[in-house]
């Protein structure tokens, strides 16, 4: 990351958990996947991440567990390394180092101590040609091992982890690459492989996306772009194979996975319908429909009770025995593009920008967890490839975080746009936000840009929105109407409808107080009034259309800032109408912090991008610096802090009201912290690794005290070891239930084991501990 | 596992006027009986008695009409010239008219020839009543005067010349004997007191006075003349209350329901509005053929009589209200057993609840939509009671479809009946503005499919013919509205252009007042022609 004095950028939350297959422990409490360069652990009860495996410094690719331990599992990554943790309790146990970047990890029973990977051909990561490799993994107590052993098995395999699979125990291997599939018998040391033709006679595609083996029979399943699953058997001969076919699906399988006993064969896709086959009865099917977003992985917990779904929203679903929805782990949901832009929720403090399609999605920040969704089009979504249907494409709070708007927009090919305005109202009662009015057809055209009023104080909030058809309208809430008997809730109407020339809008934005709104119309800048609706004063500076426009804040409110798109950035003061100062820089996006005088611009130069930080009065920057990131920055906003930072320095000072968070182009979360942050972060990580074997309960709080004293006096007084590495305990608890002993005899055992051998200095200690406290009582 | 989000029907708000209790009220009238008279009508005077006859005033003639009849009762035909104004005495006995021959007459009701002939003026009386104290008679004529004349004698008993110019309108006291108002198109009202030998008040209404009323109260007078209705302040010493402008051409004439909450007005503009006597906001407004000169309301409100300039008589009377509603009996429902079974069951205190989860409960349409059964949901949404009850519905699965991708689907595949059917529907609904969108997509889709077996059915023919007409109709009509918003925009544009440029305030207001004058005519006709 870019360093600058002690301000740094830092990836912040919202990685992707759905980029491979996660993994549940075997006794399904725990389900691991990769997330971004760390293994995430989750509770597959309550939904929350129990552990965060950090280490690797790549991607992580692949999580696996170990085969000769369930409670390991082996973690590979971009970074050329393969690392095996000890997931119930976060450590790492070992580091093998590959030299390698690697794509993807399996392993199995049948080859102890040997893992296949999927690394490129030659070293140059661009190449397309990825080969399955075993590597033996040394048998050494270092922390750090090389593991250098390497032997190929297959080449020319896919670098995606769903189309290579083990079968029978890891007798054979199977992988499929485009229209080919091999089969490697481990014992022969000979490999089969078939291929299909490209298209079938009905103009399916025959491309191979997805395989899984049975896991005691001899059958191999895969899917097909089309929608089919092919089911193979007899694959031990080069000739007479055979294979059947299923088909449902009406778009390609994402997804294949047999269940432990091998009864059943789940399949997913596109439609986002969990698909049930019963193997041998393949008429036979049961359904898990609308499970909100395409299906990308399928997994089965090793004992057959949980499936858990990865789905393209980011998002993990666990579900019981394919009828019910157990838990949902949702993470930040990026889609190809965030028309709505960064928001913060004034109420909650949480991130809003596009979920879901047709929802909004409220991100906590500080937790790093996805709060909830709004439904926003409130109509069922049809998982179809190609159907335009409506998105969110703009939103907007209000100062009070009472009332939300939200446009969506859908664009036929052949049909005029279809165009939504919603106002939503916040309701106390549950706490979540209630449509109040729905406006078919506001505009004729886009809408480019939508702005609440921002005078907290006012009674009235107005919402302005500007359209590509040559307007701007403004919105009020009407007032309550009391017809006879029944008491109707006012909902929102048009006040005035503003156009200046015919010239097209594109920003609008309403002064700190409420008494000014500045419109964009191309070069021009106009100024009105929102209470009179009265055109004040236009101000322009050509050439060049307007892009951004924003007020000052507090003491810098006379001025109203925009840059435009031929690289100007202009600040005029309202007092006299005039240009303040101007200067050229390429700003593509211009913001401002509520919370104090501050302003943010993003200039793209060479294909990166610079901050700078300054105030309207000033000339000269407070902060500045060159590639924040690679790419543009799309969008930015201001988060409020909940305590303030006390930092004195004066290049981190605008950093002590409010966060600033950012998203590239590659649709990562960015934001900076400073150094004082960053000690505070790890001095509390630190405490809590101290405090965690004691809790604050009120005898701890009076006995705490002298134990505390005799650490003073004593230096080598040592925590007494817990009991759970006795051999007595371990017996117990990994002896299968039917071949222990009775009960009865193992008690005395049991307890004998849990008495620990007092020293005379410890037995003395406790005996004058008990002494004080009596003396206390 | 989310739930299945049902079909949302929108709740698109009507255009036109708001649904309030007024226009419940007055839309509560039959459809108007038209009857042809001779000429103009020029009054419409209700008899205070039941059961209510009354007279219409029209060229040489009045007839008196009963409640419901469409002839008239009586005829009075034994005028010189134009009559005018002709009025009923409070007992109902007695009917008096001006004429055009400056002669008034008084007839008894069941007789025929005039009983008094009252002669004196000089000129066209337009304007004779009679006095609270019954034996007494107003007029007022184009001569200038206004008398006050004895009944059984026939002699004048006082002159009033204090008007300069015709006096058209007249109103007397119900609750003095003595007090009268007259209106004269010299534009003022003045208040006459018998046993005064001048006028005791002066209003200055700005334009000639065409119509006078007076509150049941009597304290308050509304007048009308040129485009405004004025109310007045009798008990301040006259003083100018409310001044109404809702009309475009002059005001003819006025009328209070019979609750006195409501004022009716009435226009050579063609127009009758009722204002809310409280706010004096228009609430509710009629339409008729042709320019108005007389309005009556009957008691209660029962009917509403207007003249017009077509000599026209149009009658609307109020629907009955406890009308003899055809319900069939309903139906037998469940007995209470049924509904109350397991429902009545109180937990034991250490019973452990487990919650049924409630089943979402789904239109048929929408469990088709479900499944993907397209052109079932559209058959189900087309059938008939929802297509003609909630043609919304339909419209809304149709957008739904459109939606899905799968409308064409839908609509494939059908036979002469089940497209008749959604050919009606859509032939029925098209000009509905909330469905317009939808549906010419809709139609547009219909043609493509069935474009190859036109005419191969007749009915289907037929359907598409009369679609193809309606579509010109409703194209020509279009095109007259965007003619008429072309022109509004110049006038407006020219009016905007003045404004800029003018630095003295009046000839611009002048100018600006004609073009809205303009703009209300240009509206006028485009109406008219949309409707």
């Amino acid at each position: 990351m870019v360093e600058y004095g002690d301000i740094r950028v830092v990836y912040r939350g919202g990685s992707k958990i759905n980029f491979r297959k996660p993994v549940i422990s075997n006794d399904s409490r725990f389900l691991l996947c990769a997330s971004g360069e760390s293994v995430k652990v989750f509770s597959s009860v309550t939904e929350e991440c129990v552990h965060e495996l950090r280490g690797h410094t790549g991607q992580v690719t692949g999580v696996l567990l170990r085969p000769s331990n369930h409670l390991q599992v082996y973690s590979c990554s971009t970074d050329g390394t393969v690392r095996l943790w000890d997931f119930t309790d976060g450590i790492l146990v070992r580091t093998y180092v590959v030299g390698y970047p690697v794509y993807s990890i399996y392993a199995s029973l049948n080859h102890k101590e040997v893992v296949f990977i999927v690394t490129p051909v030659c070293v140059f990561v661009f190449a397309e040609l990825f080969q399955l490799v075993a590597v033996n993994l040394p048998q050494t107590p270092d922390q750090l091992v090389e593991a250098r052993d390497l032997s190929a098995v297959l080449s020319d395999v896919s670098s995606n982890p769903s189309t290579i699979a083990f079968g029978r125990g890891g007798e054979y291997l199977a992988s499929v690459n485009n229209l080919k599939m091999e089969i490697y018998f481990f014992k022969k040391n000979k490999s089969y492989s078939f291929s299909l033709r490209e298209y079938t006679k009905n103009g399916g595609k025959n491309t191979f996306t997805c395989i899984a083996c049975h896991p005691k029979d001899d059958c191999v399943a895969t899917g097909h772009d089309d929608g089919k699953i092919r089911l193979w058997r007899n694959f031990k001969q080069k000739k007479e194979y055979t294979y059947s076919t299923l088909h449902w699906h009406h778009s390609a399988v994402s997804s294949l996975c047999f269940t432990p006993e091998g009864t059943n064969l789940l399949s997913g896709g596109v439609e986002s319908v969990l698909v049930q086959w019963r193997y041998n009865q393949e008429n036979q099917k049961d359904f898990l429909p609308r499970l909100g977003a395409a299906i990308t992985h399928v997994t089965v917990s090793p004992d057959g009770a949980l499936f858990s779904t990865s789905h393209s929203d980011n998002k993990i679903t666990i579900i019981q025995s394919c009828v019910k929805v157990s838990a949902v782990i949702q993470g930040l949901v990026k889609g190809e593009n965030v028309t709505t832009g960064l928001l913060v929720d004034p109420r909650s403090k949480a991130l809003v920008l596009n979920g879901r399609p047709g929802h909004l999605q409220f991100y906590s920040l500080q937790r790093d967890k996805l709060l909830f969704h709004l439904d926003i089009v409130q109509q069922e979504y049809i998982h179809e490839a190609g159907l335009e249907q409506f998105e969110v494409v703009r939103a907007a709070f209000d100062a009070s975080g009472l009332w939300l708007a939200t446009v969506e927009e859908r664009k036929q090919k052949s049909a005029e746009l279809e165009l939504n305005l919603k106002l939503w109202s916040f309701d106390e009662q549950t706490q979540s936000f209630v449509l109040n009015t729905t406006v078919s057809a506001p505009h004729e055209a886009r809408i480019t840009a939508m702005c609440f009023s921002q005078a907290a104080d006012s009674q009235t909030t107005t919402l302005v929105s500007a359209s590509r058809d040559g307007h701007f309208k403004a919105w009020q809430l009407g007032l309550p109407a009391h017809t006879d008997g029944t008491q109707e809730w006012p909902s929102w109407s048009c006040d005035f409808v503003g156009a200046y020339h015919g010239l097209v809008p594109r920003c609008c934005c309403f002064s700190a107080d409420g008494s000014l709104l500045a419109v964009g119309f191309q070069e021009v800048v106009t100024v009105w009034n929102p209470t009179s609706w009265e055109l004040l004063t236009t101000l322009s500076q050509p050439p060049g259309d307007v892009r951004n426009l924003c007020f000052g804040q507090l003491s810098c409110s006379k001025y109203l800032l925009g840059s435009n798109n031929k690289k100007m950035v202009c600040c005029w003061n309202l007092l006299t109408c005039s240009l303040e100062w101007s200067t050229s820089m390429d700003v593509s996006l211009l913001l401002v912090d509520s919370r104090s005088e501050n302003m943010a611009a993003f200039c793209c130069q060479d294909g990166s991008t610079d901050l700078f930080v300054f105030k309207p009065s000033e000339p000269r920057p407070l902060f500045s610096q060159k590639a924040v990131c690679s790419g543009r920055v799309i969008h930015a906003v201001f988060t409020p802090r909940e305590v303030m930072l006390e930092s004195s320095e004066e290049s981190s000072q605008w950093l002590n009201r409010s966060q600033l968070y950012f998203l590239t182009e590659f649709m990562d979360l960015l934001t900076f912290s400073t150094k004082a942050e960053e000690e505070k972060l790890m001095a509390s990580s630190k405490q809590l690794v101290i405090d965690d074997t004691v809790a604050m309960t009120p005898f701890y709080l009076l006995l705490g005290k002298h134990r505390h004293e005799h650490l003073g006096n004593e230096e080598s007084a040592e925590r007494t070891p817990l009991p759970q590495s006795s051999v007595a305990i371990k017996e117990l608890l990994q002896t299968p239930a039917h071949v222990l002993p009775a009960t009865s005899f193992l008690c005395s055992m049991f307890a004998k084991s849990l008495l620990i051998s007092v020293t005379e200095t410890s037995f003395m200690n406790s005996l004058s501990v008990l002494s004080a406290v009596a003396v206390k009582l | 596992m989310a739930s299945f989000k049902p079909t949302q029907i929108p709740d698109l708000p009507k255009l036109g006027e708001k649904i309030t209790e007024d226009t419940l009220y007055w839309k509560n009238y039959k459809a108007p009986v038209q009857i042809k008279e001779f000429g103009a009508v020029s009054n419409i005077d209700f008899s205070p008695v039941s059961p209510h006859n009354f007279a219409v005033t029209a060229f040489t003639r009045i007839h008196i009409y009963g409640p419901f009849s469409q002839e008239p009762v009586k005829t009075f035909t034994r005028f010189k010239d134009t009559a005018y104004c002709g009025r009923f005495r409070s007992d109902g006995q007695l009917l008096v008219a001006g004429c055009e021959d400056s002669v008034v007459r008084l007839y008894d009701v069941g007789g025929k020839a005039a009983l008094r002939m009252y002669k004196g003026h000089t000129k066209a009386v337009h304007v004779a009543d009679f006095t609270t104290g019954r034996y007494q008679i107003l007029t007022a004529s184009d001569d200038y005067t206004c008398r006050l004349w004895d009944i059984p004698n026939a002699v004048e008993l006082t002159a009033y010349q204090e008007h300069t110019d015709y006096v058209r309108c007249g109103v007397t006291s119900k609750l003095n004997r003595d007090l009268f108002i007259t209106g004269s198109y010299d534009h003022t009202l003045r208040v006459f007191d018998s046993r005064t030998e001048k006028s005791v008040m002066t209003m200055d209404h700005g334009q000639p006075v065409e119509s006078l009323l007076l509150y049941p109260s009597e304290g308050l007078l509304v007048s009308a003349g040129g485009r405004y209705v004025k109310v007045w302040d009798l008990l301040k010493g006259g003083q100018p209350l409310v001044s109404l402008k809702n009309h475009h051409k002059t005001v003819t004439c006025l009328a209070l329901n019979s609750s006195g909450q409501r004022l009716l007005s009435a226009s050579l503009d063609r127009h009758v509005k009722v204002y809310n006597t409280t706010n004096y906001k228009v609430v509710h407004n009629f339409d008729y053929a042709a320019a108005i000169l007389s309005l009556g309301l009957a008691p209660d409100d029962e009917s509403i009589v207007v003249g017009m300039t077509n000599s026209i008589l149009s009658i609307k009377h109020r629907k009955n209200l406890e009308e003899p509603k055809e319900t069939s009996k309903p139906r037998r429902r469940p007995s209470y057993r049924v509904f109350m079974k397991g429902k009545n069951f109180v937990p034991k205190q250490d019973d452990y609840f487990v919650s049924k989860p409630a089943r979402q409960h789904l239109a048929k349409y929408d469990k088709q939509l479900k499944r993907f059964n397209v052109s079932k949901a559209l058959d189900t949404a087309l059938e008939a009671w929802l297509r003609r009850k909630k043609p919304e519905v339909t419209v809304a699965v149709i957008k739904e479809l459109d939606r899905r991708g799968t409308l064409k689907n839908a609509l494939a595949g059908r036979d002469e009946e089940q497209l008749s059917r959604l050919l009606c529907f859509v032939i029925g609904n098209f000009f509905d503005t909330r469905f317009t969108p939808v549906l010419a997509t809709t139609a547009e889709i219909v043609l493509d499919i069935y474009q190859c077996v036109i005419g191969q059915s007749a009915v289907i023919d037929r359907h598409l013919i009369h679609l193809q007409k309606l579509l010109e109709k409703e194209i020509y009509y279009q095109k007259d509205l965007m003619e008429i918003l072309g022109m509004l925009d110049t006038m407006f544009a020219f009016s905007l252009l003045r404004k800029e440029t003018a630095v003295a305030g009046l000839p611009e207001c002048h100018t600006a007042a004609a073009n809205v004058e303009i703009f209300k005519i240009v509206f006028e006709q485009s109406t008219c022609l949309y409707t």
